[in-house]
């Protein structure tokens, strides 16, 4: 996923705007002339002044490309579909595994990956309850990492 | 150094969980170097969450073990796939793939380890004798001094050894500005935190590494789209036969590989990738038979192979004095120091000098186990490299994902290494390299807390910067970096002005 250096810029110009804006109402340190916005607006005016370098480089040395070059990958119908689903495992994994708990969610994260790609369909299932066994083993009990139980609280061990 | 406080370090190395941890974790490390596409930043990345739970002694000696052993065994797939197993070992790659057709596998491997674990022996000594005569110069060091190491190593990283300058300047920024985020800064007050307790304590690094380490390179395994890689030989004769003779033709070589290796490493922002493709320029160089170098010839892996493991140990020198990490891997460690109360800086040759000289200890042991181990991983590899990625890869997506949650018991950590992984991805296929930005976040809030009080103390007057003597060196030698591309800029054109 390639941006033209002009959008990359202008993306950071915008970014660097907002920062510049938002520590312009920092209040400074109370007997001093200097408060916590300066360190971050001097960041800021920086970054804005690589982010117009950037843009003119663009402008010089990429007139021809367009804004956007989508990778090679995103066209094949394979890699695109195992990037979303790595993607959406995370999400899954962020928004359900408290309800959930760690031991299915992490099931359920290894053996999708597993069909995504392309492993023996006999191995997915048993793999994945053994790493997530394993795992769970090592950080719960080993490492006293307070991994959740979600709706298998009543048989937890 | 006294002579109880060296027997305290014995003891606190020499003790069966402490060498249990090393022997795992060297396994661990070999294991992760061999693999194409698991890198040593990486195996450290993975490491730190489980390391949260040791003792400072183990903590810090699993990560110098690990990637000590990854930086080698990148060398095994060089030689037997031509794809290094970590970026380090890309500068020899070919060379050694060269050799393995020529039947010579085992001399290229033979060399990767033996002259990798005397290139990490010369970067342990120059280590332990120049660390504790820096901290000493360090303790004349205050805050303008300090603000002026951090601005010089980080224009080091910006300007030395990237391809776009102006990029790395960017994502420098960026890593910088990310380090601002929440409580934490001089004047206590919460910067762009928009009301989320999460971000109070700003953005926690070790879930920002492993999502910029590992999440990335997982996602840019998924999305690769080059055919399985096929193993040029599955015969290795003996690694060691003929190694004494390499010694004897090559010292210069390996004494100048480990010299370059440990200079690069101490520089700020350049690691053991930088010290072996400057070395291997530098052995063709030199070399009585340049025209052999890319024909499958050992010298270069010589020095390369050495400068790359002595430059592990060159970068703890900033990080153990000034609390500067001389690389990614050590920029991790640093925040493993923090977390354990071992605060880098002089002092602690003061007040935990037991625990320092232990680390030295780790890095001896660390390169003399090298050898029957990476011996062993040899013999082994070719089974290594036939494990299926698309069965590890999501293994280590869930140590990832349990790792970043076991930080703060939150799964906040998850999301921020989705936002890191995904962030870092998109950046580096633009040609943005993510080092320096883990080197802004690692030193933003120092830079800012000496640049705070230093104009507190002077009242304001910015011209204290420049005139304590140290100060004032050092801000020469970051204007000397920061204006060196104006001057070769401006000589260029003086003398082709002067041609026409």
């Amino acid at each position: 996923m390639k941006f033209n250096d002009v959008v990359s810029g202008g993306v950071l110009l915008a970014l660097s705007l907002l920062i510049l804006l938002t520590v312009k109402d920092y209040p400074d340190i109370p007997g001093q002339n200097i408060g916590p916005g300066a360190f971050p607006g001097l960041l800021a005016a920086l970054l804005a002044v690589c982010a117009v370098l950037l843009m003119v480089k663009g402008l010089r040395t990429q007139r021809h490309m367009p804004w956007l070059v989508w990778g090679e990958w995103m066209k094949s119908r394979f890699h695109l579909r195992n990037f979303c689903i790595t993607v959406g495992c995370l999400v899954f994994y962020i928004t359900a595994s408290d309800f959930l708990g760690f031991l299915i969610s992490s099931t359920v994260v290894l053996s999708t990956m597993f069909i995504a790609l392309r492993v023996r369909l006999s191995w997915v299932l048993p793999m994945s309850l053994i790493v997530t066994l394993v795992v769970h083993t090592i950080f719960y009990k080993a490492l006293r990492v307070p991994l959740p139980w979600g709706v298998l609280m009543p048989f937890q061990w | 150094m006294t002579t109880a406080v060296l027997l305290q370090a014995f003891w606190l190395v020499f003790d069966p969980y402490v060498l249990l941890v090393i022997l795992c974790s060297a396994m661990f490390g070999l294991f992760v170097g061999c693999i194409p596409g698991l890198s040593a930043t990486m195996a450290t990345a993975l490491l730190v969450p489980i390391t949260f739970f040791m003792p400072p002694v183990p903590a810090i000696a699993a990560i110098v073990t690990a990637t000590a052993m990854a930086i080698f065994s990148g060398d095994i797939p060089g030689a037997l796939l031509r794809i290094p197993g970590t970026p380090a070992s890309a500068a020899y790659t070919d060379e050694a793939y060269q050799m393995t057709l020529k039947g010579q596998a085992e001399i290229a491997l033979g060399a990767g380890l033996v002259f990798s674990a005397i290139g990490g022996l010369f970067g342990t000594l120059v280590m332990i004798l120049f660390s504790p005569a820096l901290a000493e110069i360090a303790l004349k060091f205050s805050s303008f001094e300090y603000f002026w190491l951090v601005v010089l190593g980080l224009a080091g990283a910006v300007f030395i050894g990237n391809a776009s300058v102006l990029k790395a300047c960017i994502t420098l920024l960026l890593g910088l500005l990310i380090a601002c985020i929440g409580l934490e800064n001089p004047a206590g007050m919460p910067r762009f935190t928009w009301g989320m307790k999460e971000l109070m304590s700003g953005v926690e690094l070790i879930p920002m590494m492993v999502g910029m380490f590992a999440v990335s390179e997982l996602l840019r395994y998924i999305t690769n789209m080059d055919p399985p890689h096929i193993i040029a030989t599955e015969k290795i004769g003996n690694i060691f036969s003929g190694m004494w003779g390499l010694l004897k033709k090559y010292p210069w070589p390996l004494v100048r590989g480990s010299a370059l290796g440990t200079v690069i490493g101490i520089q700020p922002g350049s690691g053991a990738d930088m010290a072996s493709w400057l070395s291997y320029a530098m052995s063709k160089k030199f070399s009585k038979e340049p025209e052999k170098f890319g024909t499958g010839h050992v010298e270069g892996i010589v020095e390369s192979g050495a400068a790359n493991n002595s430059s592990l140990a060159g970068a703890w020198i900033p990080a153990i004095v000034f609390g500067i990490p001389g690389d990614s891997i050590t920029a991790i460690a640093i925040g493993v120091l923090y977390l354990k109360n071992m605060n880098p800086g002089p002092m602690i040759f003061i007040n935990n000098p037991e625990n320092i000289y232990a680390i030295f200890l780790v890095f001896i042991l660390a390169n003399i186990i090298m050898v029957p181990l990476g011996w062993l991983t040899v013999k082994v590899a070719t089974k290594i490299l036939r494990v299926k990625r698309n069965i590890l890869m999501p293994i280590i997506l869930i140590f990832c994902i349990v790792g970043s949650f076991s930080i703060n018991n939150s799964v906040w950590g998850v999301t921020l290494i989705l936002f890191f992984g995904l962030a870092a991805f998109i950046l580096e296929e633009n040609g943005f390299p993510v080092a320096p930005a883990i080197l802004g976040v690692v030193l933003g809030t120092m830079m800012e807390e000496n640049f705070i009080t230093s104009m507190i103390k002077s009242d304001g007057d910015p011209w204290v910067f420049f005139t304590r003597p140290i100060a004032m060196w050092l801000a020469i030698g970051t204007f000397v970096i920061l204006l060196w591309p104006v001057f070769t800029w401006a000589y260029q054109r003086i003398t082709q002005t002067r041609a026409v």
